[in-house]
This record gives C-alpha cells, sequence and structure tokens, in this order.
C-alpha cells in the first residue's frame, strides 16, 4: 500500500466519523438526557430503546442493599418523579441531593431499570470548609459504598 | 518563503522563553500539587483540572492563531501565514488529545464514566476530527499552495467549532458541568484555585509559544532545503 493510499484510507475514516457524529452524535447529544417530567409525559411507553433519564436524586428515596448490590432512588426534576432501580455500586459522587442521569430502559408499571449511572458535579471548586474532612474519603467509597449517612 | 529570523535576538528569545516555560511548569506542578488545596466533593482526583482546562484553553489559542493565519495567507498569499497555520494546528491537536485523555481519566471517578456522548465532548471530539483532518489534508493534495489553500479554509471552519464547545454546555443538556471561568459573574473557583489554574494557564502558554517557534524553525530549515535543492538541480 503506497503512502498515499494510506493517506486516502486514514481521511477517508476522518472524514466517515465526523458524518456520523455530525449526524447522528449531535442529534442524540442536543436531547442528551429527558426529564422525569418529559418522560411521564411520554405516557409510559415502553420501548426497548434505551434511553437517558437525568435529575436530582431524591433526599431519603436512596436505599442500598449491600447483599443484591440493589440500589434504588427517586430521580425528580422538581415536578415529577421517577423510580430507578439499579445493581451495582454508583460513581463516587452519586449522592442524595446531586444531580445523576442514569442510562437504562422504561419497565411496564416498574421502576426505571438502569444499566449505568453517572453523577453529575456542579461547576464550582472550593477546600473543605474547616471542620469539615476533606473529600479523601470518597474514593474509597467505590468498594462499598455508604450511601445512608 | 519562510522569513528567516535575525539569529542573535531570535536565538536569545528562544532561550528566554525556553527558561520561562520550565520554571513555569516547575511552577505550575507545585501550584497544582502542593498550593492548592483538594475539592471539598472531589478530593485529590480534581486536581486533574489543572492540567484539563489550561490544555483545552491553549489549544482554543491554537486554533485561533490557525483561523487568523489561515485568514492571512487567504489575504496576502505568502507561504510564512501557511507555516504558522500549521505548525500551531499541530500544537492544538497535540494539547486537544491531551486534555480529553486528561478528562477522561478525570470522567471516570467522578462521573463513573470514561466517556459519554453529551454535546460537550461530542463538539470537542469533532474539534479533534477536523484538525486531525486538516493535518492529513495538506500532506494528500500535491501542489503545496493548493494543499494550503484547502487547509486554510479548513481551518477557519475548523475554528469555529470552539464558540459552539464553549456554548454546548449552556445549548443543550449536558453531563459535562457548565463552564466555572469563562462565564458571567464570579469565578466558581476558590481563589487559591484560580491560582493554580492560572499559573498552569500561563505555563502551558509559554510551551505552546516554545513548541511553536521550534515548529517554524523547521518550517524554515524545509524552506531552505528546498532552496538549496532546487540550486544545486538548476
Amino acid at each position: 500500500m503506497t503512502k498515499k493510499t494510506k493517506l486516502l484510507l486514514g481521511g477517508g475514516l476522518i472524514v466517515a466519523a465526523l458524518a456520523y457524529l455530525i449526524n447522528s452524535g449531535i442529534r442524540e447529544a442536543a436531547v442528551y438526557y429527558i426529564t422525569p417530567s418529559e418522560l411521564k409525559a411520554k405516557g409510559g411507553t415502553v420501548t426497548d430503546r434505551s434511553l437517558r433519564l437525568g435529575g436530582m436524586v431524591v433526599p431519603g428515596s436512596l436505599h442500598w442493599e449491600p447483599k443484591t448490590l440493589k440500589l434504588t432512588f427517586r430521580l425528580t426534576d422538581g415536578k415529577e418523579e421517577v423510580a430507578v432501580e439499579h445493581t451495582g455500586s454508583p460513581p463516587d459522587l452519586f449522592k442524595e441531593g446531586a444531580g445523576a442521569v442514569v442510562e437504562g430502559k422504561c419497565t411496564a408499571d416498574g421502576p426505571f431499570q438502569s444499566s449505568m449511572i453517572m453523577a453529575k458535579h456542579s461547576e464550582e471548586y472550593t477546600p473543605p470548609k474547616n471542620g469539615e474532612g476533606s473529600a479523601q474519603h470518597i474514593h474509597q467509597t467505590v468498594a462499598k459504598p455508604q450511601l445512608t449517612p | 518563503m519562510v522569513k528567516a529570523p535575525d539569529p542573535m535576538s531570535g536565538q536569545s528569545v528562544e532561550r528566554t522563553i525556553a527558561v520561562l516555560t520550565v520554571v513555569g511548569l516547575a511552577a505550575g506542578l507545585y501550584s497544582a500539587f502542593v498550593y492548592a488545596p483538594a475539592d471539598a466533593v472531589q478530593g485529590e482526583v480534581q486536581r486533574l483540572m489543572y492540567l484539563h482546562v489550561p490544555l483545552i484553553l491553549i489549544s482554543y489559542l491554537a486554533f485561533f492563531v490557525v483561523f487568523v493565519a489561515s485568514l492571512l495567507y487567504l489575504w496576502r498569499r505568502q507561504s510564512w501565514y501557511d507555516a504558522v497555520a500549521h505548525s500551531s494546528a499541530e500544537i492544538g491537536v497535540l494539547f486537544t488529545a491531551l486534555s480529553i485523555a486528561i478528562g477522561s481519566i478525570w470522567g471516570r471517578p467522578t462521573w463513573g464514566a470514561w466517556w459519554t456522548w453529551d454535546a460537550r465532548l461530542t463538539t470537542t471530539a469533532i474539534l479533534l476530527l477536523v484538525f486531525l483532518g486538516y493535518l492529513m489534508l495538506r500532506t494528500l493534495v500535491d501542489d503545496p499552495s493548493r494543499g494550503a489553500t484547502f487547509c486554510a479554509v479548513l481551518g477557519i471552519l475548523g475554528f469555529l467549532d470552539i464558540p459552539i464547545i464553549h456554548m454546548s454546555v449552556v445549548w443543550w443538556r449536558t453531563l459535562h458541568q457548565p463552564a466555572s471561568m469563562l462565564r458571567p459573574g464570579p469565578s466558581a473557583v476558590a481563589p487559591d484555585m484560580q491560582v493554580a489554574l492560572y499559573a498552569n494557564l500561563v505555563a502551558f502558554g509559554l510551551l505552546y509559544a516554545y513548541l511553536l517557534i521550534k515548529r517554524l524553525q523547521i518550517e524554515g530549515a524545509r524552506e531552505e532545503l528546498l532552496r538549496l535543492q532546487m540550486e544545486l538541480l538548476g
């Protein structure tokens, strides 16, 4: 293969990747997640397509079953709440009162079945206040989340 | 024709920038790892911000230089502008790729994902791909002046992605948080952390300047070589 063919192949790959990204990526990224209100408005249409649901973890709704690794909580956008069920440990920054995006499927009458949890964090960065412990402990929670304070 | 810089003054400027870059990077590392406090929410891993943010901001600068140099090339048709655009694009691609890699490492423990297709990440991936394509396009076109013209157009178009990247967190729902510093109102970063951010921003700015000078020297040497070859072959 000559240098020119290699370059053409590489260039073609980049153009194809760009076209794909701009066509499907941007459209999907524009509606990165739907809110609990939007999910409710869809009227419980259960599809096999997985979707992303974003909102705040309702304080007091978080339950963790250490034996089965079952994690349940509710997500809210301030108007509607959606119950979510997940198996496995969540990311470090996932906690009550914080933003989260879950990927998964709607079930007929049960909770939203999440296959992936992503924690949103704010754009604010500050050192811990006096008297507060440092945040070092959060990186030890991967193995055993201490979700209920 | 690449302008041959005055050897004496050029060298001393270059040496000054080299020294400042080394000092700046050392100060940047110190401020990031020792001076700045750990974040209240994220802990030590938040220190990745001091690399992630300066790298992407300097790559914006690099692509802005591509933008301006490309416009000047299309206007004046002097190969020096094309050399500046190409050199700056190479550094921009390197810094963007590094910033994405570091962002990915930061995202795994905090978000819980190495990568996700939200608008901020997608538009940044597009920026990287456009300028990778830019670098390839140049080697694809045989006629150098035609290649330079194509690249100038692509460089100008590619730069237009940057305002979209910046606004992506405002226009669309994203996993990526909104801007902490380049935003209306006061900065959302604690003062001690801002010091570390600015120190690294200056350090990477200097590194960019140094790399750009070095890259332009290579370009100058290449033109000189071509000229000598032409002379010898008649």
